[in-house]
């Protein structure tokens, strides 16, 4: 028995905490959000699994649950919301066009939020009955206690990195938006876009 | 509409105060402000950005951006047979999926030119669930627009009602939200047993749900005060920029594409089409309360007149062989095959097919070069129209009477985006 | 259904703006030269025997084989007379202008500027032409039959080797 002991299990309260209490933000774009409506309504009830307020400021909030289809205009802010969040955060992909781009194949929906932001948890359905959602909503909270949410997991590298005396160097498969591929696009500072 | 829903006076007009006028005007500089209500907002349905120049808390200037909900539906139409379009048509409103279903299926049969064939009972089908479909559309944009008023009990009992029809829309076709249930030429299949009990119990216990509605908001002194005289539209407006709908029936507009031209049964049914007065958003909240009575009106009497019978036309090149031919005999086989892989062979030309959807005209343009695949599908979305008129409409406002106008426009990302 | 509208506009212009005229599956339709268009659409709002005061669609369809490549397609209403008619403009790939009918309805603004960002086509006059739909980095005109269905032009991604 020692420290290891104490932090371990004051982890592990505190896992316990975070996951009856998440403040979610809806990211609602398109139909999904009926169904998000649907679970937050009466008959199937959010509030149950502790994660009933959905606080409209991502700055209060740690669960993003990206709700319907995310288009590539759409990126931008989506990935400005996610880094307003505070951290241990936790995105939920809900419905297939958040999970993979759905059966939207084309120039402009993005192929799951997953391009921009990483995601813990995907639901499929178009759109997912309710009782998946909540289904998903266990898995989560499974994760958060075993402390295996992506965000733990990088606040943990870092806090080891920094015992060690170093620096966590997040991957580039982490949370580090790529510019590269923008060079390839006119500025973004021209008014009108250009012709075909 | 009649005198015990005129707006209760305020203590400060009895009592005879005058308000002053600009307050604070000379005294005070001010600049104008660029704020931002943003894509991901909670007032937004869906998203939509709005830039807005403030000058203190009235708005001098909104530039409404559209198209972040921008999914496509023209382009992947073009690559989809004709029946594959359905899905699409599904999340176009996608708070009322079965009448983008309807008009899509009935644009097609027109290019078909099977209008006058297709079966009676396929069209009191098509009827009642694109009935359902409107009340599920005006619940969820009157339940969502008072939540973000703050009467958020409201959105609560009008998401139970709505919860009733979702199931029951379920038995029916197997998806609560996005259906796909209606075929060119007639329904994939007949509706179930016990429909007709089941949907009479609903109407009976959303007529509850609506009375108690109505008790809660069309004498409340903070909700009369947010929507009264707030963003009227005028007549002249709709014409020009192509409203219709509920807002333009809110401005004394009365046209209705199931009273002007008939289509379906709708020529069978007894029924009123609620016009306003004013235009401004009560009269939008309030012709939306009366369509959903008028909508059960429609539904209780297509349920008495409906008769069995065929729910397809019975053409092999247009529906697809029933599964015991399919798996018993080669001839079935391949034209279930053809179908499906080459799509329904529409013959060159164009139409333009409108019907009345929840936000309005809702219009396919169709242009067909003869093959399986269309080769152009527009959707005439009629919220598209009804958000081009906001911009103006916001001059002058303060910031938080954005939130009634918006949300009793009812613009659905899906529909207006597309 | 919508005759006496193609009629009168027979009647009305008899100096070639009319090309052609018909009724296809009972939709009339009618084709104008194109520097005619805003003429005719104003004769058609302000006639008391047509009265189309509802503008009700303005798209663009891609011909992709044929001369002129791209019809720009409106819709008109007359709410008193119940009557509608379709109107067809021929603009080439070369030249894609066209008069703007904002001045005639107002609520032909969006509309071109979606005809606009998907095809390309410039309406000459229009108060605030920019894209609509897509974002202003966007480059090229989608709805074109020659742009491809899943070339995508992302603004932001988190990692090498995502789909582009």
């Amino acid at each position: 028995m020692g420290a290891d002991f104490v932090t371990g299990k004051l982890a592990d309260v505190v896992n316990w905490a975070r996951k009856f209490s998440l403040f979610s933000y809806p990211f609602v774009t398109a139909c999904c959000g009926m169904e998000y409506m649907s679970v937050a309504a009466p008959k199937y009830d959010i509030a149950r699994f502790g994660a009933e307020f959905p606080r409209f400021s991502p700055r209060q909030a740690d669960l993003m649950i990206i709700v319907g289809t995310i288009t590539e205009r759409q990126g931008p802010a989506l990935r400005r919301i996610y880094d307003q969040m505070c951290e241990p955060k936790w995105v939920i992909a809900f419905g297939v066009c958040a999970s993979t781009g759905g059966f939207y194949q084309n120039y402009s929906t993005m192929p799951g939020a997953d391009q921009v932001v990483p995601v813990d948890v995907y639901i499929p359905g178009c759109p997912p009955r309710p009782e998946q959602v909540l289904d998903a909503l266990v898995l989560l909270q499974e994760r958060i206690q075993r402390g295996e949410g992506h965000s733990q997991v990088v606040l943990k590298a870092e806090a080891l990195a920094k015992k060690k005396g170093g620096e966590y160097d997040v991957p580039a498969m982490s949370i580090k938006p790529r510019t590269d591929h923008l060079a390839a696009l006119p500025s973004a500072t021209k008014p009108t876009g250009g012709e075909g | 509409m009649d005198n015990t829903l005129a707006p209760p006076q305020t203590r400060r007009v009895v009592m005879g105060i005058q308000e002053p006028q600009d307050f604070d005007a000379p005294e005070l500089p001010t600049e104008p402000l660029p704020l931002n209500m943003g894509p991901s907002h909670p007032a937004m349905h869906g998203t939509v950005r709005m830039v807005l120049e403030v000058e203190g808390e009235k708005i001098s200037s909104a530039d409404v951006q559209i198209g972040y909900l921008h999914r496509c539906f023209e382009k992947e139409s073009e690559f989809a047979t004709w029946t594959q379009v359905f899905p699409y048509t599904d999340r176009l409103n996608y708070i009322s999926p079965m009448l983008n279903n309807v008009g899509y299926a009935m644009a097609v049969e027109k290019l078909l030119g099977i209008t006058n064939q297709i079966p009676e009972r396929a069209q009191y089908i098509r009827v009642i669930v694109g009935e359902m479909s409107r009340i599920t559309d005006h619940m969820t944009c009157l339940g969502a627009s008072a939540m973000e008023l703050g009467a958020f009990t409201v959105f609560l009992y009008m998401l139970k009602a709505r919860e009733w029809l979702f199931e029951l829309i379920e038995e029916v076709c197997g998806a609560r939200l996005t259906v796909s249930y209606l075929r060119i030429g007639g329904c994939a299949w007949d509706l179930p047993e016990g429909f007709a009990e089941k949907l009479r119990s609903i109407l009976e216990r959303s007529k509850g749900v609506l009375a108690e509605v109505s008790t809660l908001l069309d004498r409340n002194r903070i909700f009369r005060d947010r929507l009264d005289g707030i963003g009227v539209v005028t007549q002249q407006d709709c014409l020009q920029y192509g409203i219709t709908g509920p807002v333009a029936r809110s401005t004394g507009l009365a046209y209705d594409v199931r009273k002007d031209a008939p289509y379906l049964v709708y020529d069978r049914f007894d029924f009123d089409v609620p016009v306003g007065s004013v235009g401004d958003n009560f009269d939008r909240y309030a012709v939306r309360v009366e369509e959903m009575k008028q909508s059960m009106r429609i539904l209780e009497q297509a349920l008495q007149q409906i008769q069995p019978g065929p729910v397809a036309v019975n053409d092999p090149r247009i529906i697809l062989p029933a599964k015991s031919e399919t798996y018993n005999s080669i001839e079935a086989m391949i034209a279930h095959f053809k179908i499906i892989m080459d799509g329904i062979h529409v013959p060159p030309g164009e139409v333009y097919s409108y019907t009345e959807a929840g936000n309005g005209e809702l219009g396919f343009y169709l242009v067909s070069d003869g093959t399986g695949r269309p080769w152009k599908c527009r959707v005439r979305p009629p919220c598209f129209a009804a958000t081009a008129i906001l911009p103006e409409l916001l001059k002058g406002l303060f910031i938080a009477d954005i939130v009634p106008t918006f949300g009793l426009m009812n613009m659905i990302g899906g529909e207006c985006d597309r | 259904m919508s005759q006496n509208v193609l009629e009168r506009l027979k009647a009305q212009f008899t100096g070639g703006e009319l090309l052609d005229t018909g009724s296809q599956h009972g939709d009339e339709w009618a084709r104008i030269r194109r520097d005619a268009w805003v003429t005719v659409a104003t004769f058609l709002r302000d006639d008391p025997a047509t009265k189309m005061e509802m503008f009700t669609d303005l798209t663009v369809v891609d011909r992709f084989a044929t001369e002129p490549r791209f019809d720009v397609v409106l819709h008109l209403y007359s709410v008193s007379l119940k009557q509608r008619v379709r109107l067809y403009a021929g603009v080439p790939e070369e030249d894609p202008t066209l008069e703007t009918l904002v001045p005639v309805w107002a609520g032909a603004n969006w509309f071109e500027r979606e005809a606009y960002d998907l095809y390309g086509v410039r309406f000459k006059g229009h108060p605030d032409l920019r894209r609509i739909l897509m974002y202003p980095e966007f480059v090229g005109h989608p709805l074109r039959k020659d742009y491809p269905k899943e070339k995508r032009q992302p603004l932001v991604r988190r990692q090498p080797g995502s789909v582009d």
